[in-house]
């Protein structure tokens, strides 16, 4: 489990400037927030909270199932890592959640003010329909003038308050030239109100206070729920996003100074600590290590480098301390380069109008003219009657009024996100789903995405007992990643360590030691007297004259991987597994998983190439990864997904994010998507037919507001209704 | 109808104590986890006595 919480936030472990600041942070006894993708039940919050408790330092832990989130107040003494790994120990995956909360108590604070709007408006609601259903049932003259009189009473002050949201919308797209949906119902709300109040002074029959404030309200649910998806998507997403600091260590006159990335020239020299990430790119002038080019280029197998090698921003030094000169800082790094590539893409991908959008392009106008049409209609028709014209105008303007088309996309984009969200997945933008339900082209990245990315040894049992022992002693000595994964591997088997001495690592090279009077050894091919294998594998020299031995390692399979690409398959749709690692991986993953169009190589530009390539040929592609190496293909794609393992930046081009291991989940999000967009446009084809009834009955002034409230609540409930059957 | 004098505004008193109480439970911030309070009532961690 220590595993995953290091993919987890790879930032967070490998920069120390990282550490640093979360134990500044810490040691103000600030809340830790860390996301919990796996609780769902009383028991997990008990388990969690209890666990977190006996943690010493903590003094509060509470759960939040509804954001599956566990919010910590706690001393210096529990650190972040600490509380991950004490929750993975009793099976709870944890990452954790940048408590700059700044940005999440502002959305609760919309969310909270939303809420109280709409709770205002149902209590309006609630009252006016009372006295209106006196008014339908026959109350007169005085009766009548007095009731109307008391729904004025509550209903102005109501619209005032709870119309707020619309009124200020309306305003800025009037300001800026457009008709959105809120122009029409700031306008039907003002118009009916002033309509019914100029009534009920000249004791009228009809009054739509009623109608006006359940228009309200429904028309505040819609745009509640709307932003809840979207806050709690949001939010989470942000906060996922790992502590990455961009600073440097750069090696001055007076010594080492820890600078910000942005202060560093060409020519700098900086110092890399094993376990640090590449701040720039660079060429090595000192010192001898492995580095992991996995984020980067998707390469599984770690690369030595030396003096005159060339690194480039983002990869992570694995055994020695190197010493780097900066040949490229900042702007003009590889990593930045990315990011503009990420850049370009994405303002490709804000041109995607959804369907509500198409929706309210062509509705607004009509609306406007219907209701013009029925005013100069009705001027024309009686002769000048203006009182008559706009009640009927107003009547239009509300039963055209988009109630239902207001939930009809919220309710359905809530029911299912919320659906998703109990499978692990998390909904950032909101097309998303909708771009979704339109892919029939899946690409994969390989590592990190289709497996975990953490290599595990294989064929243990094969060795001698005694070398496993020597293996054993040696592995526990260093970071790397294949020692700390082989050491983990032995040691869930019970191998005990052999007594050995003088234990040291060698950098860019491998542990060596003494056992039983003979030198040992483990670690590269050369190093240790071995042919290297075309595999990623690590070297045992027990110095007894017997050749090395090595230990093969393969990378898991993500669970469920198998079954989402059979899943996608089986769905008809085309498969695709583009990977930056070397040929005989790719293709025996390929082969593993059923997969036939694969390549192998790719680097980060090919990989956006292709995608770009597949989309101008007609195919709507969903792309999956992890790596730096990805965003610029998940940024490029009509929709894409990453884990919650990502780097920070393919994250944020990615408009899903995976929170749990398992894959299985994309295939289900995918089928749900389309059922999604099944139901949003069954419910805007059940709103126009309510339209298409009660539009003639408004135009020709029958329309009084018993029916404008039928229409309205009959719309908009099932509506709702047709969205909750998705959950 | 003198009646109304009084049910009127009893109605509207008793939807006014609704409102006020939806407000309250809306400032002490009772509906951040609807789903963990629906679940939290199943736990008998605190049954004994109450959290400290």
């Amino acid at each position: 489990m220590s595993a995953t919480s290091v993919s987890a936030c790879p930032a967070c472990v490998a920069a120390p400037s990282a550490e640093a600041i979360a134990a500044a942070r810490a040691e103000k006894a600030s809340g830790i927030v860390l996301s919990l993708p796996t609780a769902h039940c009383a028991v997990c919050i008990s388990d969690v909270e209890r666990e977190l408790m006996r943690v010493p330092g903590v003094r509060s832990a509470r759960v939040n199932l509804t954001l599956k989130r566990v919010s910590v107040e706690a001393g210096p003494e529990a650190a972040p890592a600490l509380l991950i790994e004490r929750l993975g120990r009793i099976g709870y995956e944890a990452h954790e959640l940048d408590p700059g909360l700044l940005s999440v108590t502002e959305t609760d604070r919309r969310g909270r003010d939303l809420l109280m709007r709409l709770g205002v408006a149902g209590f309006a609601m609630m009252n006016v329909m009372l006295l209106s259903v006196a008014v339908w049932s026959g109350a007169e003259a005085a009766t009548r003038d007095l009731f109307h009189w008391i729904s004025a009473a509550i209903a102005l002050p109501t619209l005032v308050f709870a119309g707020q949201p619309f009124f200020t919308s309306a305003w800025t797209s009037l300001k800026a030239r457009r008709l959105g949906m809120d122009v029409p119902i700031s306008l039907a709300l003002i118009l009916s109100s002033a309509i019914s109040l100029y009534e009920t002074i000249e004791g009228g029959e009809h009054a739509y206070f009623d109608a006006a404030v359940s228009l309200c309200f429904f028309l505040l649910a819609g745009r509640y729920l709307d932003y809840r998806s979207r806050a709690a998507a949001r939010s989470a997403a942000e906060e996922l996003a790992a502590l990455e600091v961009p600073r440097a260590v750069r090696i001055g006159a007076a010594g080492d100074v820890t600078v910000p990335i942005a202060e560093l020239a060409a020519g700098d020299l900086v110092r890399v600590k094993p376990g640090a990430r590449m701040p720039v790119d660079g060429i090595v002038t000192e010192g001898a290590s492995e580095i992991d080019r996995s984020l980067l280029t998707g390469e599984t197998l770690p690369v030595r480098v030396d003096g005159g090698a060339a690194v480039s921003a983002g990869e992570v030094n694995l055994t020695g301390p190197l010493v780097v000169r900066v040949t490229a800082a900042g702007r003009d790094s590889s990593l930045h380069r990315m990011a503009d590539l990420v850049a370009v893409a994405e303002s490709a991908k804000n041109r995607y109008t959804s369907l509500a959008d198409r929706m309210a392009r062509a509705y607004s106008p009509s609306v406007h003219l219907l209701a013009l049409g029925a005013f100069i209609g009705w001027m024309v028709q009686s002769g000048g009657d203006v009182r008559l014209a706009v009640n009927i105008a107003s009547a239009v303007l509300i039963i055209t009024c988009p109630c239902a088309l207001a939930l009809a996309v919220p309710a359905v984009v809530t029911a299912a996100s919320g659906r998703l969200f109990r499978r692990g997945l998390l909904i950032k933008d909101g097309t998303a789903l909708e771009r979704l339900a339109e892919v029939d082209t899946v690409v994969f990245d390989k590592t990190g995405t289709l497996t975990m990315g953490t290599p595990r040894p294989v064929a243990l049992d094969r060795h001698a007992t005694p070398d496993l022992a020597i293996a054993a002693a040696l592995a526990a000595g260093s970071a790397h990643p294949l020692s700390a994964s082989l050491a983990a591997a032995l040691r869930e088997m019970g191998v005990t360590p052999a007594p050995v001495g003088d234990l040291r690592e060698v950098p860019g090279e491998g542990m060596e030691a003494t056992h039983a009077g003979r030198r040992v050894r483990l670690g590269r091919a050369d190093w240790a007297g071995a042919e290297a294998r075309d595999a990623t594998a690590t070297y045992l020299d027990t110095g007894d004259g017997k050749p090395a031995r090595a230990f093969i390692f393969a990378d898991r399979l993500r669970p469920g991987a198998e079954a989402a690409v059979a899943t996608l398959k089986a769905a008809g749709k085309h498969v695709v597994l583009l990977s930056g690692d070397a040929e005989a991986p790719v293709a025996d993953m390929a082969r593993t998983l059923g997969i036939e169009e694969w390549r192998a190589a790719v680097r980060p530009e090919e990989k956006a190439a292709h995608v770009a390539s597949l989309t101008g040929a007609g195919a709507r592609v969903l792309m999956v990864g992890d790596g730096l190496n990805d965003t610029a293909a998940l940024a490029g794609a009509h929709v894409s997904i990453s884990p919650a393992s990502a780097l920070d930046a393919a994250r944020v081009a990615s408009d899903i994010v995976l929170l749990g291991q398992d894959l299985a989940p994309i295939a289900e999000a995918a089928k749900l998507a389309v059922t999604a967009r099944r139901r949003i446009k069954q419910n805007f084809g059940l709103s126009l037919a309510y339209n298409t009834i009660a539009v003639p009955v408004a135009l020709l002034g029958l329309a009084t507001p018993l029916i404008a409230a039928l229409a309205m609540s009959a719309s908009s409930i099932t509506v709702s209704l047709n969205a909750l059957r998705l959950r | 109808m003198e009646m109304l004098v009084y049910l009127i505004p009893a109605s509207l008193l008793l939807g006014g104590a609704g409102l006020v109480a939806f407000l309250w439970a809306l400032r002490s911030r009772q509906f951040e986890d609807p789903e963990g309070d629906g679940q939290r009532f199943l736990s008998e961690d605190w049954d004994e006595h109450p959290k400290p």
